[in-house]
């Protein structure tokens, strides 16, 4: 089984992204779950969500304590919550920021970035001020892990209720801003 | 039938919509509240033709259905927590009305502390009022319990509200993938509702009257005799369910899995049995005889299968997500109880996990089963296990 623990705050779209993540590798054939933990809803709290891909149906009803690979939607949490817990050895770790990965070298971990805010703001996501960065994030993740094709995670944005042509176009675009790839 | 992600309370959506029901009634409460979206979804696009009846409570909202299946219509609502307790007064009305209506029921936490958490609180409180209870291991049971549950509920010699509750979060909230069932299927397994008294202004019955001492108890008679034939209502349309869907849930009341030859088994019910599930693989491969009884009935009791199960094993722990204030977990209680006088004298103890939305992790479930393990050996060593207590003195292995 893989499992990717998603750390965003309340209103960047962790709960939606865990979602596509987990219908992107359902089209591909794999069995999935995927669910948020967050409380009541606040706006800009700390929340975690979580998918998991395996070639079995899923029964652990748990969340994610080992994860593959962490995907940060907001880089402030990386120093704020203890998002590499439990990472397993050469998990990417990949972290929405203008930075390059070298900024988290500290981490020790398998570090990749990309500039996930700007992309949504240049595809009309949210505001400047409160951009939604999941659907740009995932298209960097396919590209950071080849864990799912970039086409299947922008077929499963399409069926997104709200502007699903700019979130799909947002998520190709951090794909091919990725350098290097898995 | 099409396979398709999606969340628990979208199940329940889809499955309302499959079962059509003519009057939905329902008030929102985290984190039942996406199941009232979905279903007003239905019915602003059209796929869905039923009287929505926005209500200012739950206790309308339960109101509202009693009136509604009195009249001889199909009805769903659905609640959560502190939603259910609000109805409690008139879950009691609908079961002694003898009005098929079926419920599901997001199990969270009662507050205070508030919580909207996984806990089974909320509706084993509702044990004692007449409706049928059963608990969902995954989106797919809640789906295709909720077409059986109409069967059931509706069946003539039953006429009792059904009850079926899903972890909040772990399934309210969790996506899975799920087989909807074709509407043809579901309706020819499912025909309309059609009972044999209703209010109807050309024959004039009475309903819900006063009645003198001489009858009121042969009327609770008469639901006990229903509930009791209830048991056997479930087995068979879980059987029928499987002949045409190619689904089953055990037989209907309990779930074994790998018990045949276990030494101890674990009897838990709702998401955490699906946990259960994986480690009792991994303990069989490493050569413990472990099992899993997952109790998908509470009311009526399947007290038949638990004296069966227990006639085969050598200890029994139960694990439970509530407690009953003042003794023990609802679920230790009832299987002590249906094993009095029958001989079988093995230690059963009561697990406490997973209260308030407690992650149950798989070490957890682990660390039960050896403790059960260890108990089968050497007896109980004590009844009651709060597992896990923050309070500094606890196994690494129960954090």
């Amino acid at each position: 089984m893989i499992e990717i623990r998603f750390h965003g705050r309340g209103g960047q779209g962790a709960q939606v992204a865990c979602l596509v993540l987990a219908k992107a590798a359902f089209m591909e054939g794999k069995e999935v779950q995927s669910f948020p933990y967050f409380g009541v809803e606040r706006r800009g709290a700390p929340v975690t969500a979580f998918t998991k891909i395996d070639d079995r149906p899923i029964r652990i009803k748990s969340q994610i304590y080992e994860p593959d690979h962490v995907i940060i939607l907001d880089q402030k949490l990386v120093r704020s919550v203890d998002v590499t817990s439990g990472l397993k050895e050469g998990g990417v770790v990949l972290i929405n920021t203008e930075k390059p990965a070298e900024a988290f070298a500290d981490l020790n971990v398998n570090v990749k970035t990309v500039n996930a805010t700007q992309i949504a703001i240049d595809h009309g996501l949210g505001s400047k001020e409160a951009p939604i960065v999941n659907t740009a994030i995932l298209g960097a993740f396919a590209s950071a892990t080849g864990l799912v094709k970039i086409e299947s995670v922008v077929t499963a944005i399409k069926e997104l209720p709200r502007k699903p042509d700019a979130n799909a176009k947002a998520a190709q675009a951090a794909y091919d801003a990725m350098e290097g790839g898995a | 039938m099409v396979k398709q992600v999606i969340t628990g309370n979208m199940a329940t959506a889809m499955g309302t919509r499959l079962c059509r029901p003519a009057v939905i009634s329902a008030y929102p409460i985290t984190p039942q509240t996406t199941i009232v979206e979905y279903i007003a979804d239905f019915v602003a696009d059209g796929t869905l033709k039923t009287q929505y009846v926005k209500v200012e409570s739950e206790h309308s909202a339960m109101s509202c259905c009693i009136s509604a299946s009195n009249t001889g219509v199909r009805t769903f609502t659905a609640t959560s927590a502190h939603g259910l307790l609000l109805m409690h007064e008139m879950l009691e009305w609908a079961a002694g009305a003898r009005l098929p209506i079926v419920l599901v029921n997001v199990n969270r936490a009662n507050g205070p502390p508030w919580s909207v958490w996984a806990d089974h609180h909320d509706t084993i409180m509702q044990r004692d009022t007449g409706w049928m209870s059963i608990f969902c291991e995954n989106n797919q049971e809640i789906l295709d319990s909720m077409i059986m549950a109409f069967k059931v509920a509706e069946d003539p010699d039953i006429m009792l509200p059904m009850m079926l509750s899903e972890d909040a979060f772990y399934l309210s909230h969790t996506s899975e993938p799920v087989d909807v069932p074709d509407q043809a299927l579901v309706d020819k397994f499912l025909p309309e509702y059609k009972p044999e008294h209703f209010l109807d202004p050309e024959n004039p019955k009475g309903f819900g009257s006063l009645v003198m001492p001489p009858q009121y108890m042969e009327f609770r008679y008469k639901m006990a005799e229903s509930m009791d034939l209830a048991r056997e209502k479930i087995r068979k349309v879980n059987d029928e369910f499987y002949e045409v869907f190619g689904r089953k849930y055990g037989n209907g009341l309990i779930e074994e899995y790998r018990c045949d030859d276990a030494e101890v088994v674990l009897v838990g019910a709702g998401t955490n049995a699906s946990t259960v599930r994986e480690v009792v693989d991994r303990m069989r491969d490493e050569g413990h005889k472990v099992g899993l009884a997952r109790l998908r009935c509470f009311r009526p009791f399947p007290y038949e299968e638990i004296r069966d199960l227990a006639k085969r094993v050598k200890a029994i722990g139960v694990f439970e997500r509530t407690y009953t204030f003042g003794y023990q977990g609802p679920f230790t209680a009832e299987i002590k109880g249906a094993l009095y006088g029958t001989g079988v004298d093995i230690p059963i103890k009561n697990y406490l996990l997973g209260i308030g939305g407690r992650d149950i992790r798989t070490k957890h479930v682990r660390a039960v089963f050896e403790d059960i393990m260890k108990v089968a050996e050497q007896g109980l060593d004590q009844e009651t296990k709060w597992f896990g207590l923050l309070d500094g003195n606890t196994p690494e292995e129960e954090l």
